[in-house]
């Protein structure tokens, strides 16, 4: 009888789906691997790859136990296919097959459309690891850098996770994909990947901490939205990938706080109370709040960007096709199908910003967006609690969800953070002020020297409050090979 | 399903037609019943035709090819006084729906079609002599005949009233072959067709209408005349024919079709059918004679009777199993056998009139508003005239490699010389000529591969088949494409494949069932000529219909 919930190690993929018996999968998938693991070591620089990294590999997809910690060299990670237990009698959550049986195959009629989805989900998991690849050169702690590399092979996972949905579900052109997510690359001039978003590079730890709080999070939406699929085994990947997830968001929230936190220790120390006083702040080498508030405007607004444009037709098609739900889907109380319902979404009348109604089903990916904002607002208050206990008067604030887009009704207009139309001229002579500019990122960029001893953190961070699995504070959390 | 149209008859059977034979020459009268009708609710008044007059002239051209190859010339007449054909009768088509309209002129056209083709094809030539009234239809009928003669008796004339009328066009090809074959000037082909009364006498052979106009006094020995001297000036072929035998097939509960050499499992909940062909189950005829005395029974002989029944059958009868799939199962060389006797033998008529059978049902396929995939399967014939099927197919799917528990020998294809002309499409060039229509060079190619046993590698490499799979990806392939496909609107696909199916020339043919034939579907669905104020419901009130004046 296969063992579904915990996983299975007969193979060199380790799973959950009883790959030893589907030879089919198994095939292609052990096919797929070599080019995966020269992909993993050309990327990631040498020296880390042979060091020994505390991670934590998952050995079931039992909520209450799914991992286990241990040294392990990241090449040698067992990167597995973990789906969340089949629940019985599932059914397709919304759109016209709402209450029908739950996919267990791909429905010929929407196979394009699912693989699609499933293609674009899978360009961001690898792109990610790409645009990190070097920030384990400037890791602030072992513990960071231990918290990146552990993200960095849950990415990879993840990229497994939709290669084994391509493979099992996709037939040859499911396969073909799969070998074009290892030939993209980010940043690329002949391949990038597919979403703009992840082709940058993320020069420092500040932006790996806003991008993991920001960017991840747009994951998980689009995660928690293809959980409600009713393709089940989508659904069931998506429900395990956003399990780990979780600790992608914790990373960039505690980094963000941590750094809050240092800035805000080092102006009391120093007595310091206007957070503007940013020279002598900085000649303390910590980072200043109000750029911690550009990088947050930064991150937050391009993020908001991968939700697409407010009314979308495809998003419209794949919910109602019942390939995508919205967050929540199952404790939303409504009909599931939209057939008369509608949702505000913004649009611009005479320059000035107006929210209308339209038919619901066209506005998913606005819906989608909001939950986002609303999602990511949470950690922002928790942020402002550690400035609030040091004393500082200052806030951090999500900007208005019109400054600066470049995609959907907002892009080609021009706002402030408050969400104001402003001119061209109005928003260049503010820009710096909301942004970081080329003078924040150097001085950031001056702060990112590594620190390999156990238990010391750089001077712009503070140590994190408890350890990994319980670490004390001055675990080794990797070995490295220095050579 | 009310009631299954069947395609299958004999003389025994005819309410509408009669042939008289006197050796070289035939008479063929149009004497249709007019209550017996294949439907409720209307009268064949008037020499009118409905598809069950259709299926009986159908089974009358068959037979005349096979059962009577003595036969060189056929004078068509009617057999009513006053009236040639009045056409299409309308309160039928008023009460039809569209897709029967659509399938009825589908046939009618094929109908004209194989008719016009036996003078070239079987030796046999099809004249028309008119007396009396000859609209529509009627004049349709006559047009597809290679000489039209017509009674100078001040009345008799020939017409194409349908767009003053009924607001619907002459659209068994009578737009087209007034154009294309009788090459009417088309100022005067305007005006002849947009009014309602007809041309007669010396007029209408000016116009190029009809060959002969002929005092009405002597047109029944001018006619015997005619067809005397044709036929003087045509080879003889055969003294006597063979008999065409009752076709028995078997049909189940859920629709599936069975006949000795063809089955079609038929799936209607996802509305698609697998037909199977199945490979020679007798040996080649040892001489020409042999092959005379099995008669109806030769194999591909009854494979292309069964199948082309089978075609008929699920085009009228399975309205919404939209996706065919073709497989083969059998010997290819045998198959490749029995097609290089007849082939070798093409002079002998019977010889020849199998091959030209088989080349009308491969376009029948061409034409059929289904989606088509062809399952190249291991154990398949896909071979010479089984291997048309392959580029007929919107697609093809083909086995690779072996499969898991299955010992059957590797698909292959076998190309044959016949590949290469014996079956051109209504083009008039082969199927791969039509798929390699960028590449001459390499049907010249292929010719070299004749014989060969190709399997999928190298039927991929030289484009044979659209997408080869093995054991690991066939099955979930195959079902995915399959659901994809029936998924789409039934329109966009007819529209889509009718488009793509005949790359290459124009001909008569392909303007009739491309052109021709969608105006007339457009117009069939348009309030003008079918709403419920449009002319073919108010046709026979006095009113006229009520018509959009908008230009579309
Ligand atoms: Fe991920
Ligand atoms: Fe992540």
């Amino acid at each position: 009888m296969l063992d579904l919930i915990n996983v299975s190690y007969d193979t060199l993929i380790p799973n959950n789906v009883g790959l030893s018996t589907d030879k089919r999968v198994l095939k292609a998938l052990e096919k797929w691997h070599p080019g995966y693991i020269n992909w993993w070591n050309d990327l990631i620089p040498d020296n880390f790859q042979k060091s020994l990294v505390y991670l934590r590999t998952a050995v079931s997809v039992d909520p209450k136990g799914w991992a286990k910690f241990d040294y392990v060299k990241m090449p040698e990670y067992r990167w597995g296919i973990l789906l969340a237990p089949q629940v019985e009698g599932r059914t397709i959550p919304c759109g016209e097959h709402a209450g029908q049986p739950a996919w267990q195959e791909v429905p010929g009629e929407y196979r394009n459309m699912l693989k699609r989805l499933i293609v674009i989900q899978g360009d961001t998991e690898p792109a990610s690891v790409e645009q990190q690849r070097f920030l384990g050169r400037t890791a602030p702690s072992l513990y960071d850098m231990r918290n990146l590399f552990q993200v960095n092979v849950e990415e990879g996972r993840h990229l497994w996770a939709m290669v084994y949905l391509l493979h099992k579900y996709f037939g040859a052109d499911g396969r073909e994909e799969a070998d074009d997510l290892l030939l993209r690359q980010s940043g690329s001039d002949e391949a990038p990947r597919m979403l703009g978003a992840f082709n940058e590079e993320t020069p420092d730890w500040l932006s790996f901490f806003m991008f993991t709080y920001f960017t991840d999070r747009d994951g998980k939406m689009q995660l928690e939205s293809l959980a409600q699929s009713g393709f089940d085994p989508l659904s069931r990947t998506c429900r395990f990938m956003l399990t780990e997830e979780a600790h992608h968001m914790f990373v960039g929230e505690t980094g963000v706080g941590r750094t809050i936190e240092r800035t805000c220790q080092i102006m009391a120390e120093n007595g310091i109370d206007d957070p503007y006083d940013i020279e002598k702040i900085r000649s303390f080498g910590v980072i200043d709040l109000p750029t911690i508030q550009k990088k947050l405007n930064l991150h937050y607004t391009l993020s908001l960007d991968l939700f697409g444009q407010e009314v979308s037709t495809n998003a419209a098609n794949a919910f109602n096709s019942g390939v995508k739900g919205r967050y929540m889907e199952s404790r939303i109380d409504d009909d599931h199908k939209l057939t008369n319902a509608t949702y505000p979404v913004w649009d611009m009348v005479d320059g000035k910003l107006v929210r209308h109604e339209v038919p619901a089903l066209t506005a998913i990916n606005m819906r989608l967006r909001d939950d986002y904002s609303r999602d990511a607002a949470g950690g922002v208050g928790r942020w402002n609690k550690i400035i609030e206990k040091a004393g500082i008067a200052f806030e951090m604030k999500l900007p208005h969800e019109a400054f600066n887009r470049k995609i959907g009704v907002f892009a080609n207009h021009t706002f402030n953070p408050e969400g104001n139309h402003i001119s061209v001229a109005e928003f260049d002579k503010g820009v710096d002020e909301w942004l970081p500019n080329k003078a924040d990122g150097d001085y950031i960029q001056s702060l990112m020297n590594p620190v390999y001893e156990p238990g010391v953190y750089a001077s712009w961070i503070a140590p994190p409050k408890v350890g990994i699995d319980n670490k004390p504070g001055d675990f080794e959390y990797v070995k490295l090979h220095m050579a | 399903m009310s009631k299954i149209i069947d395609f299958r008859t004999d003389p025994s059977k005819y309410r509408h037609w009669r042939v008289e034979y006197a050796g070289e020459v035939a008479t063929l009268y149009m004497d249709v019943d007019e209550n017996a009708g294949l439907f409720e609710g209307y009268q064949l008044k008037l020499n009118s035709y409905d598809l069950g007059v259709d299926i009986e002239l159908n089974d009358v051209v068959q037979r005349m090819r096979f059962e009577h190859p003595e036969v060189k010339v056929v004078v068509m007449k009617s057999g009513k006084d006053k009236v040639f054909c009045a056409g299409a009768n309308i309160r039928m088509l008023g009460g039809a729906s569209h897709a029967h309209k659509v399938n009825f002129c589908k046939f009618t056209n094929e109908t004209r079609n194989t008719f016009e083709a036996a003078e070239a094809d079987s030796g046999q030539r099809y004249m028309a002599a008119i007396k009396g009234a000859c609209a529509g239809g009627g004049y349709e009928l006559a047009l597809a005949c290679n000489y039209i003669m017509l009674t100078d008796d001040s009345s008799s004339n020939v017409s194409l009233p349908e767009v003053p009328l009924l607001a619907v066009l002459p659209g068994t090809g009578g737009l087209t072959r007034v154009t294309d074959k009788r090459k009417v000037r088309r100022d005067l082909a305007d005006v002849f067709c947009s009014v309602e009364e007809g041309v007669k006498g010396k007029r209408a052979v000016d116009w190029r209408l009809v060959d002969e106009a002929v005092p009405n006094s002597k047109f029944d020995a001018v006619v015997t005349e005619r067809a005397q001297e044709f036929a003087a000036g045509m080879t003889a072929k055969a003294s006597s024919g063979i008999a065409l035998g009752p076709l028995a097939r078997s049909i189940s509960e859920n629709g599936s079709v069975a006949y000795s050499l063809v089955e079609a499992q038929v799936d209607r909940t996802s509305r698609r059918v697998t037909i199977t062909l199945h490979g020679p189950d007798r040996p080649v005829p040892a001489s020409t004679e042999a092959l005379v005395a099995e008669g109806d029974q030769s194999w591909m002989l009854r494979l292309a009777r069964e199948f082309e029944d089978l075609i008929l059958h699920l085009r009228l009868n399975e309205l919404e199993v939209g996706l065919w799939s073709f497989r083969t199962q059998g010997d290819p060389e045998a198959v490749l056998a029995h097609e290089a006797f007849l082939l070798a033998n093409k002079d002998h008529w019977l010889a020849n009139e199998i091959l030209h059978y088989w080349k009308r049902t491969m376009k029948r396929v061409d034409v059929t508003s289904r989606s088509i995939a062809t399952l190249v399967e291991h154990g398949s014939c896909f071979a010479g005239p089984l291997a048309e099927l392959i580029w007929a197919g919107d697609r093809s799917y083909m086995m690779e490699d072996e499969f898991e528990g299955d010992n059957r020998p590797l698909a292959a294809i076998r190309l044959s010389e016949g590949n290469f002309g014996a079956y051109p499409m209504g083009n008039d060039i082969t199927r791969l000529q039509t798929r390699f229509l960028a590449e001459p060079e390499h049907v010249e190619a292929l010719k070299t591969q004749i014989g060969e046993t190709l399997e999928a590698d190298s039927a991929r490499e030289l484009g044979l088949v659209t997408y080869a799979f093995d054991d690991i990806d066939w099955e979930d392939e195959i079902r995915i494409f399959m659901e994809e496909r029936v998924s789409f609107s039934p329109d966009a696909m007819t529209g889509m494949e009718a488009n793509l199916r005949f790359a290459g020339p124009e001909t008569m043919e392909t303007r009739i069932f491309g052109r021709l034939t969608a105006w007339q579907n457009w117009i069939f669905i348009r309030p003008n000529a079918t709403g419920p104020d449009g002319a073919l419901q108010r046709y026979g009130t006095g009113v006229r219909g009520d018509y959009s004046m908008q230009r579309v």
